[in-house]
């Protein structure tokens, strides 16, 4: 067993700043010597990082581990504000009671029937981007305009007015890149704007989610209040397209630096499905494990005892290169038998769009390399912009030519 | 509802999400990455019939076992 938290000298975390999508090797090494360690974020309480699979994923799917219990508590952070609360920082059963308000939109079948439309978007998108010539900035003219337009329609909100909340809703996955007034500020203009779209529902119902939600609400108050209401509203509406207008890039970054992948996915677009997962394995898409669950009672970890009330972050870009549960794990391989990976998390806080954004990361990878067989870099890989102080990785341009 | 409820999981179609597991953990389990409810019958219970609604394949099946009624997914 462990000697425990009190001896144990914690290590600054992050690790390192982020390096492109390149995982920091000190993963590697802590998995194979020291699957759970003492770290010290920027803001809040010391914290155990928990880097191998097994014990990442009863961080995050074991119910003795809990969400609600960061509410008051100085949450371990890479940024000084301490993050929003709603469903996140919610346990089952309450975080049931949302959850199943807003599951059954985006289940595995009802996402299917939003395929067509998205294709005939992402066709609209290559369209214009080809009109427009190459070079072009894929960020700008495909992969920030698709997640946006989908999300849009099934929430119900006006498209037209993407500029306003595209900016506010930066605000919830900024670290530093934006000032905790601009993040208060932000996230009080998109809960404002998304009470008016609720207000307008209540003078006339419309049959998309928000609609739904909003009866939900009007017919029985117990299933949500107004306050909750508002704020998961706005939370799809940012979460919904943030995630996936930086992995398209992102993936399509990791497609045209590794041409033997890119020309086995041209061969045979049946792969696709495949890649998207195993990219969503290969992509450590988060800057930094985030969101500590806290130990209700003493827990072995391993050979470690969490003490009940300690926090611990699941590392799932760490636990998604456990060679223990996937072979060569370093490599993209996209015909592996089984690739039960982390991306979208696990448990009770599994990414709710994790099937919406499967389907819309396959038309887009799909549409791209059918339309433009000949896509590449238009820039050198070292002068691509990388964006900065924000939970996740991604580029703020990706300049391709066909 | 005096009748008890039969649980059933297709384990071709469930993703390993956790979320049932996680949810109802008196009720669903992971057996090799897969869910597995933990009993066959119970009796009725909202946290079984939730973890069927949010499941995001639909992979949970909650029948009433008298009359094979869909309890859930709703």
């Amino acid at each position: 067993m462990s000697t425990g938290s009190e001896v144990m000298a914690a290590r600054t975390y992050p690790f390192s700043d982020p390096d492109r999508l390149n995982l920091n090797p000190l993963y590697e090494q802590l998995r194979r010597s020291e699957p759970l360690t003492r770290v010290r974020l920027p803001y809040g309480e010391e914290a155990w990082l928990a880097t191998r699979y097994d014990d990442v994923r009863m961080v995050l799917g074991d119910a003795r581990f809990s969400r609600a219990a960061s509410v008051g508590r100085d949450e371990p952070r890479t940024h000084p504000h301490q993050g929003e609360s709603g469903m996140l920082a919610m346990d089952p059963p309450e975080h049931t009671r949302l959850r199943k308000l807003i599951a059954k939109a985006f289940t595995a079948r009802r996402v299917e029937t939003l395929r067509p439309r998205t294709q005939e978007i992402a066709n609209q998108l290559l369209d214009d981007m080809a009109r427009h010539g190459s070079p072009a900035d894929l960020v700008e003219h495909f992969a920030t305009p698709l997640p946006v337009a989908v999300i849009c329609e099934l929430l119900g909100v006006p498209f037209s007015d993407r500029d306003k909340f595209q900016l506010w809703s930066e605000a919830i996955i900024s670290t530093t890149s934006l000032t905790p007034q601009q993040i208060m500020e932000y996230l009080g203009n998109l809960h404002g704007y998304i009470a008016g779209l609720i207000a307008q529902r209540r003078v006339q119902e419309t049959d998309d989610l928000l609609g739904a939600m909003v009866k939900a609400r009007d017919e029985d108050e117990d299933r949500l209040t107004e306050a909750e209401l508002v704020q998961l509203s706005a939370g799809l509406l940012a979460a919904g397209h943030e995630t996936t207008v930086t992995q398209i890039p992102n993936f399509v970054y990791v497609l045209l630096t590794n041409p033997d992948q890119l020309a086995e996915l041209r061969a045979d677009p049946s792969l696709i499905p495949a890649a998207v997962d195993e990219l969503m394995r290969y992509v450590p898409l988060g800057t930094a494990a985030a969101f500590a669950r806290y130990a209700t009672e003493d827990i072995m970890l391993g050979d470690v005892l969490i003490r009940a009330g300690e926090p611990v972050l699941g590392a799932l870009a760490s636990a998604n290169r456990d060679d223990k549960v996937f072979d060569n794990p370093d490599e993209l391989d996209f015909r592996r038998e089984s690739n039960p990976h982390l991306g979208f998390g696990h448990g009770p806080h599994h990414c709710v769009g994790a099937q919406l954004a499967r389907m819309e990361l396959q038309v887009a990878l799909h549409s791209l390399i059918t339309r433009f067989p000949n896509l590449e870099l238009a820039v050198a890989e070292q002068a691509l912009p990388w964006k900065k102080g924000m939970l996740v990785r991604g580029l703020k341009e990706l300049p391709v030519r066909w | 509802m005096s009748g008890q409820w039969k649980v059933t999981v297709d384990r071709d179609r469930c993703i390993g999400s956790g979320l049932c597991a996680g949810t109802a953990p008196e009720y669903f389990a992971l057996v090799d990455k897969k869910s597995t409810p933990l009993r066959d019958l119970i009796d009725p219970d909202e946290a079984a019939s939730d973890a069927a609604d949010c499941c995001p394949v639909e992979a949970i099946l909650v029948t009433d076992a008298t009359t094979g009624a869909t309890i859930a997914p709703a």
